[in-house]
């Protein structure tokens, strides 16, 4: 074996023995790393009770309501599986909308109500002019019709 | 030309972030010849006075 | 036949020549690139459906996020070449790879918190993908603080090398961080297989401007690493010809 050779296998070596490491130290700090829990994770028991932590998922279409006079508003956080109500009092994001993506920070009360003290909007990747997003939504609803 | 530097109301966020990226930019290319003439002249010198001593 | 040019290229002469021949061939198409992405990205694409002219942060957010990422490859990987092959240039490529990969990640992770504060709500969020492209700024700047902190410059490239290689697996996981966890960062529109998620009035305009600050790189690298090679080469009877004081000056 030549020395260039063997120190080849060397860097190549230490770099599959990193991997491995840093691969086997996320799976185990799994939990850890996720962002958020979504509502399937919530309805598994994943999330201790009165544990603070963020509640990913869908804003359910036609679920927020404003409760008028006041900043607070309720929504209902889906990820088409299961869903969490939620309650807020502060600003929105401007991206807050029905059917877009949504983070919230807080915690579940007794009754299964999650109270939020931050919500942050999560866009997709997807882009595309004004115009392209109605006629594709005009599209899907007349075929809903 | 207004509408358009106001960017829908989001040339607060929109404009640093032209502005730094310019920035970088430009300055990496001053770094980079800085850095390349600096050599060239140091080896000039370098040779100077080695020409000088032989 | 690609040894031969892997050898010929790892010679220092022969490099600064090369490189400095190619330099202008990266530097002019990338100003182009970079002027038509700029027109296309600021002028020409439509507003985002639902991010309205904020989504543009993307034109300059998404080349440096990429240069932050191609750079450390390429300065990973010109280190495990000066490693195996006890390559000076290589080495000298790599040294001259940090200093830019880590003032493109302060641009990558800037431009996305001004990008994050409108839309999602927040400058800052401990994130995966924004945690380890953080991650990746700290090991630019350990790159080049151990660097500075040995004098030897052999020895501060072989043990810069090591911590050039043993950081290259927080790349994929940058890359991948979106897709493998729950992230408030969304998926990639560009860097994946199949289509774009994009029309091609805003994606054409992306690509340029990628192309463009890849290009780009290439010029600056070529420009840092053609000083560092001749810093290196201390005196060296090339340089007296490379520097335009030719054979006929006895040194």
């Amino acid at each position: 074996m030549t020395p260039r050779r063997r120190r080849l296998l060397w860097v190549l070596g230490i770099l599959v023995g990193v991997a491995a490491a840093g691969g086997l130290a996320l799976r185990a700090f799994q939990q850890n790393v996720m962002f958020y829990f979504d509502p399937s994770k919530i309805a598994a028991g994943e999330v201790k009770p009165g544990q603070r932590f963020r509640l990913g998922g869908m804003v359910e279409k036609g679920s927020v309501q404003r409760i008028p006079g006041t900043l607070e508003v309720r929504f209902v956080v889906t990820d088409f599986r299961h869903s969490v109500p939620v309650r807020y009092s502060n600003v929105l994001p401007d991206l807050f909308r029905e059917g877009a993506g949504v983070v919230a920070h807080g915690r579940l009360d007794a009754n299964g109500t999650f109270v939020a003290d931050e919500v942050l909007a999560k866009h997709d990747e997807k882009y595309m002019p004004p115009e392209v997003a109605r006629s594709l939504n005009q599209g899907a609803s007349s075929r809903t019709q | 030309m207004l509408k358009f530097l106001q960017m829908g109301g989001y040339a607060v966020y929109l404009w640093p972030s032209y502005a730094l990226t310019a920035a970088v930019v430009a300055l990496n290319i001053y770094w980079a010849r800085r850095s390349l003439h600096g050599a060239q002249a140091e080896a000039r010198r370098r040779l100077a006075t080695l020409k000088a001593a032989s | 036949m690609a040894w031969v040019w892997f050898h010929r290229f790892g010679s220092p002469p022969h490099f600064y020549r090369l490189a400095g021949r190619l330099t202008p061939w990266f530097a002019w198409p990338a100003a182009l690139l970079c002027l038509a992405g700029l027109i296309g990205g600021l002028g020409m694409a439509p507003a985002d459906y639902q991010q309205g002219d904020g989504f543009r942060i993307v034109y300059v957010h998404a080349p440096a996020a990429w240069l932050s990422l191609m750079v450390y490859v390429v300065m990973a990987g010109t280190a495990a070449v000066g490693l195996v092959w006890r390559m000076n240039v290589a080495y000298a490529v790599a040294a001259s790879c940090a200093a830019i990969g880590a003032s493109f990640t302060v641009v990558a992770l800037v431009t996305g918190m001004l990008w994050g504060r409108p839309m999602w709500g927040t400058y800052w969020e401990w994130d995966p993908r924004l945690t380890s492209e953080l991650l990746l700024l700290f090991l630019y700047l350990g790159y080049m603080g151990l660097r500075n902190s040995i004098d030897d410059v052999g020895r501060a490239d072989r043990a810069s090398a090591l911590l050039a290689i043993v950081g290259v697996v927080n790349v994929p996981i940058i890359h991948y961080s979106v897709i493998w966890w729950n992230s408030l960062h969304q998926a990639p529109s560009v860097m994946k297989f199949g289509r774009p998620t994009m029309p091609a009035s805003m994606f054409v305009p992306l690509l340029l401007m990628l192309a463009g600050f890849t290009a780009y790189f290439v010029a600056l690298l070529l420009t840092r690493a053609r000083g560092e090679v001749l810093r290196r080469e201390r005196n060296a009877h090339w340089i007296a010809e490379a520097l335009g004081q030719g054979p006929g000056c006895k040194v």
